[in-house]
């Protein structure tokens, strides 16, 4: 089967480092948009330390469900834990969370009046409380990890989709969350540049973190991810192991989905 | 004839059509233009106008200026007798202008900025009353406005039945009255306090970003300056055993005697110029907030950044490149606009000096130049203010 990938299609799985420990509960939430039921019923639990892919036509509520865990968007129903804190109306639960959940969006949202380096450190030195000497060092060992430490001066919008990207990876980091979410990071990159970007996911990966992924970079599902969570119509359809998701799908819809995305 | 020979350039001899249809030719060909029939123009109209004014016998000069102006003015806030000069009247047109200007700026700025967040409002109620606000006042000509507020003015009671608050303030149809500050002894100290107090405030801002930086630890930096600035003054003045009194305005016969007056045209002046331009204001705050994106926000949130400060680290800076140029034009039009007061006899700069000091020297060319001047200065005083703001918060794109 020829996925459609940035990443070599080696069948190389980075190793799986799930503990225990469940960090994030999603319990029967509900949320509707005016009208529109998006997210239906929703349950899901995730360790520690564990990948998972979503993925699912568009409008099927997957980015509606991971923006709810750090509340960008409000649940009606249902409940959500996150480290052992409730999610919901009390605001010191809401920060405490953020605190802990970094979040790279689609359009990388960086601040553009502000250098690379300030974009990294606002957040450590007004949250943090944390000196401005030791924010940029932390600052700069991330964006060297990301391989972006000689454009720290420069303004965001001097830099190329890619690297704006994983400045925002960067930035997250600087944080030091514990659970990182992606809502579509490489589905406003240009072809070439979405590689740099998965990458440093995969290095990511490997370094630990919790990460819940909405892409459809089936390549990266397959080696990084420890489940492939498939909805549609605001509805977990289906979940799995990679390897069982993508060579034996149960759900006609999970077949049709698949066929679509691969079939190119 | 061969494709190599077409190709060539043939640069030493170009034909007519082609030079005029090369566009370098043509646009300094319109430039010549332009500027031979803008110098004929003025050289016209300098010549004309110093021809006419010599065939009628009239002079020219700023040398009216030393000579007694002979009339008095109904309200000012320097001082000025009927004996003293023309320069001097313009002087106090100048301040009559600016003092209005300036409350009207400020007020306009501060209400401009709460309707403008009022709008953007997720409380229906309160975005609805800012949306009638803006629709209301700024779709009325500010002519009627000032003239609205003048009129309904005059509906007030008369003097001996004031509108009356704490026995001190008193509002009729001649103006508002207000306690006249008289400092006594040792008042001057007080006024030293509140320069100290600010400079030390300023001093303990600066320290504590500083110390932020060094050390993440945060001071509550602005309320100790507003302690600073308000404690150290009033501290003073008790401590000298109050230096201050007031003189309260008391009705005497017909009107009130004491106090300090401010006239009824002033006051619906100013409010005409608040109510009209904030609705400016508030829509270039509106559009400077709508014009930061919404992923801004999310992307701040989603750092744990709290709301005020996601408000003041990242959408107020970003949203300030929007709002700053029609700010701008804004508070020009505010001074400009002031000169409406001509309709309503408030002794503003136009109205003391290009009315009446006009009609009765006949330097009309001089004094329209000077009043020009005045406002051309103040217009761009402001404009280089405000355009070096914005230099300095401008986003770099490469």
């Amino acid at each position: 089967m020829s996925l459609d990938t940035q990443l070599p299609d080696d069948g190389v799985h980075v190793a799986s480092a799930i503990s225990d420990e469940v960090v994030i509960e999603l319990a029967s939430v509900n949320k509707w948009f005016g009208e529109f039921h998006v997210l239906k019923d929703i349950n899901l639990s995730v360790n520690k330390g564990e990948r998972i892919v979503i993925c699912g036509p568009s409008g099927s509520g997957k980015s509606t469900m991971i923006r709810c865990i750090n509340r960008l968007e409000e649940h009606q129903a249902g409940d959500i834990i996150v480290n052992g804190t409730e999610m919901g109306t009390n605001i010191k639960n809401i920060d405490a969370i953020r605190r802990n959940v970094g979040m790279v969006f689609q359009q990388f949202n960086l601040f553009p009046h502000l250098t690379v380096l300030e974009n990294c450190t606002l957040a450590p030195i007004w949250v943090k409380n944390m000196p401005k000497a030791e924010a940029e060092k932390i600052a700069m060992q991330y964006l060297e990890r990301v391989k972006i430490p000689e454009q720290a001066a420069k303004y965001p919008g001097q830099l190329s989709g890619g690297q704006q990207q994983r400045v925002a990876i960067a930035r997250s980091l600087c944080m030091s969350p514990t659970i990182m979410l992606f809502d579509e990071p490489t589905s406003a990159l240009d072809p070439e540049m979405i590689s740099e970007v998965l990458d440093v996911m995969v290095g990511l990966a490997e370094s630990g973190m919790t990460m819940l992924v909405v892409t459809h970079e089936m390549g990266f599902a397959k080696r990084v991810a420890d489940r492939v969570i498939f909805m549609d119509q605001g509805e977990i359809v289906e979940q799995n192991t990679p390897d069982e998701f993508f060579t034996n799908p149960k759900s006609d819809r999970t077949k049709l989905f698949l066929s679509q995305i691969l079939a190119h | 004839m061969s494709a190599v020979d077409k190709a060539v350039p043939r640069r030493d001899a170009r034909s007519i059509s082609e030079i005029v249809n090369d566009e370098r030719f043509r646009s300094i060909f319109y430039q010549i233009i332009v500027a031979v029939a803008v110098i004929w123009t003025a050289q016209y109209l300098i010549t004309n106008t110093a021809e006419n004014l010599q065939a009628r016998g009239m002079s020219t000069g700023f040398e009216f200026l030393s000579s007694t102006a002979g009339f008095s003015i109904a309200w000012s806030i320097i001082d000025y007798e009927a004996g003293d000069t023309y320069f001097h009247v313009y002087l106090v047109g100048i301040a009559n202008t600016l003092i209005v200007s300036f409350f009207a700026i400020i007020a306009t700025t501060l209400l401009g900025f709460v309707v403008g967040v009022m709008r953007l409002s997720s409380n229906f109620v309160v975005a609805q009353i800012a949306s009638a606000y803006v629709e209301v006042m700024r779709n009325v000509p500010l002519l009627l406005h000032i003239l609205f507020w003048f009129t309904l003015s005059s509906a007030l009671p008369s003097p001996k039945q004031s509108l009356g608050w704490l026995d001190s303030f008193f509002l009729n149809n001649r103006g508002l009255y207000v306690p006249a500050p008289v400092p006594g002894d040792g008042f001057d100290i007080v006024i030293i306090m509140v320069l100290i107090g600010i400079a030390v405030a300023y001093g303990v801002t600066v320290w504590a970003t500083k110390r932020q930086m060094a050390t993440g630890q945060r001071f509550p930096a602005f309320w100790t300056g507003v302690g600073l600035v308000v404690g150290l003054p009033l501290l003073a003045f008790f401590a000298l055993g109050a230096p201050l009194t007031f003189d309260y305005p008391a009705l005497k016969g017909f009107n009130f005697q004491g106090g300090a007056d401010v006239p009824r045209a002033f006051c619906a002046l100013l409010f005409a110029l608040v109510l009209y331009h904030t609705v400016f204001m508030a829509e270039a705050v509106r559009a400077g907030i709508l014009s930061v994106s919404h992923g801004q926000t999310e992307a701040s949130y989603s750092l744990g950044l709290k709301p005020s400060w996601t408000l003041r680290l990242v959408v107020i800076p970003q949203a300030m490149r929007a709002v700053v140029p029609p700010m701008i034009s804004n508070w020009m039009n505010v001074v400009k606009n002031s000169s409406l007061a001509i309709a309503i006899g408030y002794p503003d700069l136009v109205a003391v000096f290009m009315q009446t000091s006009l009609n009765q020297s006949g330097h009309a060319i001089e004094i329209v130049a000077m009043v020009m001047l005045f406002y051309m200065t103040v217009s761009l005083t402001i404009s280089a203010a405000l355009n070096y703001y914005n230099k300095l918060v401008q986003i770099k794109e490469r």
